[in-house]
């Protein structure tokens, strides 16, 4: 009983890094019709900023606020660079582009840091808290979860609450008549493209310690698993990105305690072929089709 | 050579075509290249042999994914998966019968039935979730290995027995022969059979479904076909790269290959089989070139990851400026010219 309730808070705190990741998927999606693939990839260039300034300045929180505005940054470019001149008469050329970035940003991450894991800390202790003689969760869960917990809550607030996320939502839904009416459409994707990098990147930030270190590849195996839990709360839902990547977290955690850590993948796939095929749109999805 | 090609194809919009050249029967092709090859087996340095050899492999499986990608639209990331699963497949069946003709067909049966399994459920995706779908196909397989470990004996890999070649002909040279000849015989099957009515149905549901449903076409078992054709050229690919490396390891199959793979149809052009082969020999020929400029500036960390930033360069830059690839770009210029006259 105590390792379930171990492995469920430990399921969750994972699940939180994947719903950040899948909400910035989901945040692409909206604005522009484009599951970013290239996310994984940016999302360790920040991380790789962050291990740079962390290690010239010895701060933790220095390499933090670096690496997520690396992300913004980084953002920025591939909309305003890449991004906005693909032909989008087909969705296979958003996604073939993003893969080409997914290559450029390897090789450069691989020919300045080297193919090798480099070992990044956490600031807080990942030993758990007992209560009762039961382990819950660590120092570092909490972090994660007021970090996660307070994107969402302001990315909540910007888009419901504030002109400029009313405005990106409008150029979202109806681009021509937002540019009518005077929204820069334009700058609109720009904005969510960085928002979106930002997100990925506190998401890489918080998992990648937690795992073998930064490694060009290491968000490959985080990016599958966040469109899973992108696709479980159906790729158009904030909120369902959230949920899934806690029902997508919790699960991993499960398998990985109860059978065997490298089962997690095949358990991704697993969940992914099932809800693709039963329910395509998603646990939470608002329109009956899809349109790509 | 030019002629084994349907008219170049693009996943956007088919560039309307230059004049139509005469087309050539694919077996007078063939015949040519198999000539070709031996010649150059004949002049070529060892090392140079064997890499024509793994151009050949590459072959089998860029061709193999252009069918499936340019002409009937469904991206597929997971080919290097499929390509481990006939390398394993060799390699398992090689050392327990110990026969290569045995062997291969195996692997190129089981990848077939794999394939199977994975176009019908993409039959039911489109667009990013297909591609989601293989992306996470791709990252799967090799974990299965050190979940298996006792079977595929984990990031070691296995040991692949091989009997030497005859003993009047080098083992490159051997090689070699091999590899075309299987490259040949699966693109010559597979050009046959995009010419006829298979190729007509394939573009048909590409370019619009709906329409290709009112005509009569039967869309899923057209893409399910599509994925099992597909897939098993990526077997045979699979089961030549075991042979030519004489072993198998996941580490030999990563994301970046399946990627390379799509690169390398792309630059091609896509539904171009012409372009398949210039993509496989680019496969072999960039990450050759960006070894020599790594050990020539003595730095290790350029060997591999130059040729990742050209590959990912070229592909970016293709498709943003020429969606045809390679192929489609003769007919550009010339429309260019015309526009501007």
């Amino acid at each position: 009983m105590s390792e379930f309730i171990y492995l469920t808070f430990d399921g969750l705190s994972r699940g939180l890094v994947y719903a950040a990741f899948a909400l910035a998927l989901v945040l692409i999606w909206r604005a522009a019709r484009i599951v970013n693939f290239a996310q994984g990839a940016m999302a360790v260039s920040a991380v790789y900023v962050a291990y740079s300034v962390t290690n010239a300045t010895g701060s933790y929180w220095l390499g933090f606020a670096a690496a997520l505005l690396a992300g913004l940054a980084l953002g920025v470019t591939v909309e305003r660079v890449v991004m906005r001149f693909v032909d989008h008469s087909s969705p296979l050329n958003g996604v073939v582009v993003a893969l080409g970035l997914v290559l450029i940003l390897q090789g450069v991450l691989g020919i300045v840091y080297g193919n090798e894991f480099l070992p990044f800390s956490t600031p807080f202790s990942r030993d758990a808290f007992e209560v009762g003689g039961v382990a819950m969760l660590s120092r570092y869960d909490l972090f994660v979860i007021a970090a996660v917990g307070s994107v969402v809550i302001a990315l909540t607030l910007l888009f419901t609450r504030t002109a400029i996320g009313l405005r990106m939502r409008a150029a979202a839904f109806a681009p021509d008549v937002s540019r009518l009416l005077g929204v820069s459409v334009g700058g609109m994707l720009t904005l969510g493209w960085a928002l979106a990098a930002a997100v990925g990147s506190l998401a890489g930030i918080l998992v990648v310690p937690t795992e073998l270190g930064v490694h060009p590849t290491a968000m490959d195996v985080v990016f599958v698993s966040a469109f899973a839990a992108a696709v479980v709360g159906g790729l158009d839902s904030p909120i369902g990105a959230v949920v899934g990547g806690l029902i997508v977290g919790v699960l991993l955690s499960y398998v990985s305690g109860y059978i065997d850590v490298t089962v997690a993948p095949m358990a991704v796939l697993a969940l992914l072929v099932v809800v693709l095929l039963g329910r395509p749109g998603g646990l939470f999805s608002s329109s009956k089709a899809r349109v790509a | 050579m030019t002629t084994i090609e349907s008219r170049p194809e693009t996943a956007t919009k088919a560039p309307p075509g230059a004049k139509r050249r005469r087309r050539v029967h694919p077996v007078i092709v063939i015949a040519l290249g198999a000539v070709l090859v031996v010649a150059l087996t004949y002049v070529l340095p060892p090392f140079r042999n064997y890499q024509l050899a793994t151009v050949g492999a590459y072959f089998c499986v860029t061709a193999g994914l252009t069918v499936l990608t340019g002409l009937n639209g469904q991206l597929s990331l997971g080919h290097g998966a499929l390509m481990a699963t006939g390398a394993y497949t060799l390699a398992l069946a090689q050392n327990r019968w110990e026969s290569l003709p045995l062997s291969f067909a195996l692997a190129v049966l089981v990848t077939t039935g794999v394939g199977a399994v994975i176009g019908l459920a993409a039959a039911r995706l489109r667009g990013p979730y297909l591609a989601g779908l293989t992306l996470a196909v791709a990252i799967v397989v090799p974990s299965v290995t050190s979940t298996f470990d006792e079977t595929f004996n984990s990031d070691q890999g296995l040991s692949v027995f091989l009997e030497p070649p005859p003993e009047q002909y080098p083992m490159e040279q051997w090689q070699a022969w091999l590899c075309w000849a299987a490259a040949l015989v699966v693109v010559l099957l597979l050009a046959l059979l995009v010419r006829g009515r298979f190729g007509r149905d394939l573009r048909a549901v590409r370019d619009d479904e709906t329409a290709a449903k009112l005509a009569g076409i039967n869309i899923a078992r057209t893409q399910v076909l599509a994925f099992v054709v597909s897939a098993a050229c990526a077997g045979v690919a699979g089961a030549l790269f075991a042979y030519l490396a004489q072993s198998v390891s996941p580490g030999a199959f990563p994301l970046t290959l399946s990627l390379f793979l799509l690169m390398a149809i792309v630059i091609g052009g896509l539904g171009s089989l012409f372009g398949a082969l210039w993509g496989a020999l680019l496969l072999v020929v960039l990450p050759a070139l960006s070894q020599s400029v790594g050990e020539q500036t003595g730095s290790q960390r350029l060997e591999g990851n130059l040729a990742l930033i050209v590959f990912g360069v070229v592909l970016v830059v293709v498709m943003l400026a020429a969606p045809g690839g390679l192929a489609s770009i003769p007919s550009r210029i010339s429309r260019l010219i015309r526009r501007n006259r």
